[in-house]
């Protein structure tokens, strides 16, 4: 088998008595979805504040390509290619979805340290965004300001945003938080397409999204990683049942 | 065009107008209080880098523009009495050129801000504001307690420093000369705004997760600004200290950071002429009310209260419209 992408070894992390992340070991192949589902307070946003370098863990690695990034900041992880989408979009509102965009290709540049050119009229930067904005459906609101967009769009931006970085790995928190079923649906289409680019971590709610999209599932409950497996699998684990998807599923 | 580019296209058009005027009338002083007006809005378009686009509120901005002059001031005080500035291990020898004493401003005034940036962007939100304070509170009674440059009454040079090719004594050649560096000074802002380190910068401001997110450190760009931003403050420092030809602890004190502050905040943060607007109106204001009564800051204060309240992109920003990039 392939080496992972993407890997946690053994990731812990306790905010006092609260055992937030409880040696969490999980991995991520190329081409495949992998998915992590729990119940609210299960320890999936703190997971992913770790793998993408916003918290440090009290224990554990994380390795991505092959290399220990326990220990690098938020942003050199991104420099490695790591992108990641956040449950509440972080978008500079003020600024136009152009622009925002613009911001991601910027950093997948590595200069920011241009003063005086404009970067509107930066043709590599501009052609990366657009073709971002194209692939995610915004390239017709691409002047708007992003305060105006509405909260679909708004998911969608941050998808393009990570799009503009030509990643090697996604990590994406809730993509479908507050989509209606039609915008779930097609963003669960453009995710089904993606994972060819680069493979993705997909923390979410949506059920349906989850089955329609994971090749593997990790469920987490109270900072555990109780089950590791195929949508059949984890949909027939008597452990997975009873401690979030229930009989119905 | 937009509103507020026609804003801005008065206000330029006001500062070449007024001072015309002046001259034409034989009032002079006229010309100084623009000159004032253009010092303080070059103070102001420095501050506005690091607050407008950086979201950097900095209570210290004095220390900027009190180095800028003090750089006048200690380098012109030993070219007048003839006295090298240091003898050891070689000798420097102070100078009445505006050019070098402008470069030794910004280099002073940069090296200022990159040391209390280290140090003060490990902070933010009111911690930030209480540091930027603190560095220049120090700096301030440093000042004070520097007798070897005047300490508390500070220095005055006899005659006002030069520049090549024009009489800086002329009021109107020295107004034209502060005038000709805000022009260039906003160009650069303009180019700054839309470049690819404005853009990150002004993201860095709104979302720095963002900006982490995509590869990028909102520290180190708030670093780059503030250091263009303190070299700009202490450019207009040393024109100011050049203007009134004496240099003093209060271009230190806190009060000068919060008026400089004023200017951004009236005129309106992050807006290109913005700092112009707030800086003319804050002169005007001190020049009309101030022979009215001593305490015409109350009247500044209630602008600053209408400004506020119901303007949150300042004048311009009441006048112009929303604020429009790219």
């Amino acid at each position: 088998m392939a080496d992972p992408i993407l890997a946690t070894h053994g990731l812990s992390k306790a905010f006092g008595a609260l055992q937030a992340s409880d040696a969490i070991s999980l991995d991520l192949r190329a081409g495949e979805i992998h998915a992590v589902i729990g119940p609210n307070g299960a320890g999936k946003s703190t997971l992913i504040a770790q793998i993408c370098g916003a918290l440090a863990p009290d224990a554990g690695l994380v390795e991505f390509l092959g290399r220990d990034v326990t220990r690098e900041s938020t942003q050199a992880r991104a420099a490695r290619g790591l992108a990641r989408t956040f449950q509440t979009s972080a978008l500079a509102m003020e600024d136009t979805v152009l622009q925002n965009a613009l911001l991601g290709a910027l950093g997948a540049s590595g200069r920011p340290w241009r003063f005086f050119s404009r970067a509107t009229q930066d043709a590599a930067l501009r052609d990366r965004a657009e073709a971002a904005l194209e692939a995610v459906g915004l390239a017709d609101l691409s002047e708007l300001r992003t305060a105006e967009l509405s909260h679909g769009q708004r998911r969608q931006l941050e998808v393009a945003v990570a799009l503009t970085l030509e990643p090697k790995a996604f990590v994406m928190d809730e993509p479908m938080a507050g989509l209606g079923q039609e915008g779930s649906k097609r963003l669960t289409g453009f995710l089904d397409g993606l994972r060819v680019q680069a493979p993705i971590l997909l923390v979410e709610h949506d059920m349906d999204a989850v089955f329609a999209l994971a090749d593997r599932i990790s469920v987490l409950v109270y900072g555990k990683v109780i089950a590791t497996g195929s949508v059949a699998e984890i949909r027939r684990d008597p452990l997975v049942r009873d401690a979030y998807l229930g009989d119905d599923a | 065009m937009s509103r507020e580019r026609l804003l801005n296209g008065a206000l330029l058009l006001a500062l070449i107008l007024i001072p015309a005027w002046a001259l034409y009338a034989d009032e002079p002083f006229t010309i100084t209080l623009a000159t004032r007006a253009v010092i303080f809005a070059l103070a102001a378009v420095g501050l506005n880098i690091a607050l407008g686009l950086g979201g950097l509120v900095s209570l210290g901005h004095a220390v900027f523009f009190g180095i800028g002059g003090y750089a006048m001031g200690i380098l012109a005080s030993h070219a007048q009495s003839y006295t090298p500035l240091i003898e050891w291990p070689f000798v420097i020898e102070g100078t009445k050129s505006m050019p070098v004493i402008w470069l030794v401003a910004i280099v002073a005034s940069s090296g200022a801000a990159l040391l209390i940036g280290l140090l003060s962007l490990r902070t933010s939100g009111v911690y930030f504001i209480m540091i930027t304070l603190a560095f220049g509170q120090m700096m301030y009674f440093f000042a004070i307690s520097w007798p070897a440059y005047g300490g508390e009454d500070g220095l005055s040079i006899y005659v006002r420093n030069g520049f090549p090719g024009l009489n800086t004594l002329d009021p109107i050649q020295f107004y034209g000369l502060c005038l000709a560096l805000l022009c260039l000074v906003l160009a650069v802002n303009a180019r700054l705004m839309r470049s690819p380190f404005g853009l990150a910068l002004d993201a860095a401001r709104q979302v720095p997760e963002r900006v982490r997110a995509v590869g990028l450190d909102p520290r180190r760009l708030q670093l780059v600004a503030l250091v263009i931003s303190g070299a700009i403050t202490g450019l207009a420092g040393a024109l100011f200290a050049d203007l009134n030809r004496f240099v003093s602890p209060t271009m230190l004190s806190w009060q000068m950071s919060g008026e400089i502050m004023v200017f951004v905040i009236i005129g309106g943060v992050a807006r290109l002429f913005g700092p112009v607007a707030g800086a003319g109106i804050y002169v005007l204001l001190e020049h009309l009310l101030g022979g009215v009564s001593e305490y015409w800051q109350i009247f500044l204060g209630l602008v600053l209260l209408i400004v506020v309240l119901f303007g949150k992109g300042g004048v311009v920003g009441m006048i112009g419209g929303r604020r429009r990039d790219g």
